[in-house]
């Protein structure tokens, strides 16, 4: 079981739940279980193409999935897996 | 709504007036029914962007998860973002559209020769499109004044 943590503005569609026990062998999973138990994710933790958003970051333990495998990283029993937004923008162009 | 004290007003103004380069932190605070928003803290952050950092602002992940931390061991909620806009209005870019995030309020300060010509605060829609938040400040009395009926206290 991996612990994921749910950033502040995702919790509207995790009935503000913050923290949820998820039984995942790879990052992939955790995110198909999250959407089938909170179908309203989808749209903010996988684009068109089905891959994680640029502005989505995740982070299993201390490390970004982007340096690891990506959406097929392990989640070892016990890990904790944050999902951190990218915050950013900028002036009108 | 977002409600705003006179020393949040003037933190953000002095964390974002006197550089050149778009300036940003976190908004914390309590959420009423209605979404009233009351910020009461801000964080500031450094901006981390590989951009021109005039036209552009980025926060890590490490300050994010900071200040998700500080809400916390505060009894406090991480409500949204502030940042400057440089020599351009408080309006929202299609950069700023793009990496929105649901449910945050998006706080843009106006700075044009040093000094904060204009705040306005946006949040993002269902269809990932922003929406204006009226801003009032909170007096001493706490009675609530509208901000852009009182624009000249911003300057």
């Amino acid at each position: 079981m991996a612990t994921v943590i749910i950033p502040t503005p995702l919790r509207k569609f995790t009935n503000n739940t913050a923290r949820l026990n998820v039984q995942a062998k790879t990052v992939s999973d955790m995110i198909q279980i999250l959407i089938t138990q909170f179908p309203d994710l989808r749209k903010h933790l996988l684009d068109a193409s089905g891959s994680v958003p640029s502005f989505i970051n995740i982070f299993v333990n201390d490390d970004d999935i982007r340096n690891l495998q990506r959406e097929q990283t392990v989640v070892m029993e016990g890990a904790t897996v944050s999902i951190v937004p990218a915050i950013a923008g900028g002036r009108p162009l | 709504m977002l409600l705003l004290y006179p020393i949040i007003v003037n933190q953000m103004k002095a964390a974002v007036q006197f550089s050149d380069e778009e300036c940003c932190g976190f908004l914390f605070g309590m959420e009423e029914e209605g979404n009233v928003r009351t910020i009461s803290a801000i964080m500031s952050a450094k901006n981390m962007s590989s951009f021109n950092k005039r036209e552009t602002f980025e926060i890590s992940a490490e300050d994010y998860m900071d200040a998700e931390n500080f809400a916390d061991r505060n009894h406090l909620k991480l409500l949204g973002i502030y940042h400057s806009h440089v020599g351009c209005p408080a309006s929202p870019s299609e950069y700023d559209r793009v990496a929105a995030q649901p449910f945050f309020s998006y706080v843009i300060l106006s700075i044009v020769e040093n000094t904060v010509a204009e705040m306005r605060s946006w949040t993002i829609n269902d269809e990932f499109k922003f929406e204006e938040e009226p801003i009032s400040i909170i007096n001493i009395n706490q009675q609530i004044h509208g901000y852009r009926n009182h624009s000249n206290s911003a300057a």
